[in-house]
């Protein structure tokens, strides 16, 4: 295999990936950071929002680009809907109950899902797209551009954390959300930020997944394991690291099928959960939750 | 005193945490410009007063007058906003939000121009200027105190609550922060204080009050309770 080819078969479906991860990890993160509880619904959550924009598409008949910030917002007051109803009264019980609600949670999204658009495989546009090749590295138009709106979100999202009075006051709740309530921070304010942000972060990565895959009602749930797994790696609490893990798992399964076979694929992310756990569970960049 | 002069009175306050009362019937006075000292073994009931003029315990009983309010039974946001401010014991800084995020954090609810309260609290812990773009968590824990104390006085309080500002610092730190304290006083705050280092903190204050078991055992100038061999013998250790 010449490096062409590596970085063909390999680096180029592995960042599209990973910078799909990134994006569910870093909701994923944020969830745990602010909320103390692993949020079990997140996978499903980007499935709604890649079928909402697929819904745009169809009705609207724009674009699946034109469609992406309506999916965004739609998934942002999805998340925090669920959270005032499904979550907001658990809040004083053991978290573990948290999360099993989100279960409840990511079912109910995934039904909804399924009646609306049935179990059959669907895409934003028919026909196949041929690859641009610039210096012998073919890549599509989208796969670049998947990777820099995710990182353009990201981007975004770390000035926002750390210029804005309000990203302020999230990380703060983050960091010790007892005395970020002695300092008068409004934590229903922080509360419903963090699930809109969260929210829109996870239609984007359902979106990117749908757009260079295709879309299927189980799409998100599968992404669950990589997603905890990127976060973890990355150290959980940590954006950056969040960012860091979901290039390293995208990377990682895309190199996977050079070793074995490809339906081992996904399990390469639940080997590097386990070892994450099992060697360093605060994650590389040292997490702040666990 | 003046009546007129009273910051904070504390009168018969009985409460506590759930259903259990751990205070009973505590009277406390801060008068404006005075430092006061609540000293006692553990378990005394010093922190949950505290903690009581801050909202964050039950007052089943009994009264609080904050300048004038009935402030018992207020959130901690709504007593902030009143000018009590006040310095946990423990975690008491976002560990991960530099010094300067962290007293800007402090200045949370209030909006504008923030930088002559940046001034004031600069001007009071100068050690904290060059570590201002620093993690709080990798200061030293005198230093972790100061911003705790820088934190809390950015929004210029009228009454400053410090709980054990001084536990498990060194000696060094400890005439450090007492010595902050007196400058906090000077610069026009009135202070509350929690302290295990009892006889140097007594040392100091206006007045001190005794708390044991919850109850209120002895009050008076500090120098009158240092002074006093019972209170010597059995809560300042000889």
């Amino acid at each position: 295999m010449t490096l062409l080819d590596f970085v063909n078969f390999h680096v180029v479906p592995g960042l599209v990936l990973g910078s799909i991860y990134a994006l569910g990890a870093i909701g994923v993160t944020l969830v745990f950071g602010v909320m103390r509880f692993a949020h079990l619904a997140h996978g499903d959550l980007a499935t709604l929002g890649a079928f909402v924009a697929l819904g745009v598409v169809r009705f609207a008949g724009v674009g699946p680009w034109q469609a992406l910030p309506v999916a965004m917002l739609v998934a942002a007051a999805v998340a925090i809907g669920a959270d005032r109803l499904f979550y907001e009264h658990l809040r004083k019980r053991p978290l573990i109950l948290t999360v099993i609600a989100s279960l409840g949670v990511a079912l109910m999204l995934r039904s909804l899902v399924q009646v609306g658009f049935g179990v059959d495989p669907q895409s934003y546009v028919r026909g196949l797209v041929r690859p641009d090749v610039f210096f012998g590295i073919r890549v599509r138009e989208r796969e670049v551009l998947t990777v820099l709106t995710a990182f353009g979100l990201v981007a975004a999202l770390g000035a926002f954390l750390a210029y804005t009075r309000w990203g302020k006051a999230m990380r703060a709740m983050s960091d010790n959300p007892d005395l970020a309530r002695l300092s008068g921070v409004d934590t229903r304010v922080v509360t419903a930020l963090t699930w809109g942000v969260v929210g829109a972060l996870a239609a984007a990565a359902g979106f990117f997944l749908g757009l260079n895959t295709e879309l299927r009602s189980m799409m998100g749930w599968q992404m669950l394991l990589p997603m905890f797994a990127a976060a973890i790696l990355g150290g959980v609490g940590r954006v950056e690291g969040a960012l860091l893990g979901g290039l390293v798992v995208g990377l990682v399964e895309e190199t996977s099928v050079i070793f074995l076979p490809a339906q081992y694929k996904s399990a390469t992310a639940f080997v590097i959960l386990l070892a994450m756990l099992a060697v360093r569970p605060t994650g590389l960049l040292r997490g702040k939750v666990l | 005193m003046n009546p007129g002069m009273t910051l904070l009175s504390m009168e018969r306050v009985t409460g506590g945490y759930g259903d259990a009362d751990i205070l009973h019937e505590v009277d406390l006075k801060v008068e404006k410009g005075e430092i006061v000292v609540v000293v006692g073994p553990n378990g005394a009931g010093k922190s949950t007063a505290m903690k009581a003029v801050f909202g964050l315990v039950r007052v089943r009983r009994g009264h609080i007058w904050f300048d004038g309010s009935p402030v018992a039974g207020w959130t901690p946001d709504r007593i902030v906003r009143r000018g009590v401010c006040y310095v946990p014991q423990v975690d008491n800084v976002f560990r991960d939000m530099t010094v300067h995020e962290n007293l800007e954090m402090g200045a949370f609810i209030r909006r504008g121009d923030l930088s002559a309260a940046f001034d004031k609290v600069y001007g009071l812990f100068p050690d904290l200027v060059s570590k201002r773009r620093e993690a709080a968590g990798r200061l030293s824990g005198g230093q972790r105190q100061m911003v705790a104390m820088g934190r809390a006085l950015m929004l210029d309080p009228k009454l400053l609550l410090l709980d054990e500002p001084t536990a498990g610092l060194s000696p060094k730190y400890m005439e450090r922060i007492f010595e902050i304290v007196r400058d906090v006083r000077a610069a026009g705050v009135s202070i509350l204080l929690v302290e295990q280092h009892a006889k140097q903190a007594l040392a100091f204050a206006d007045r001190g009050y005794v708390l044991a078991a919850g109850r209120n055992r002895r009050d008076g100038t500090g120098g009158a309770l240092l002074a006093d061999p019972e209170i010597a013998r059995l809560f300042l250790g000889g």
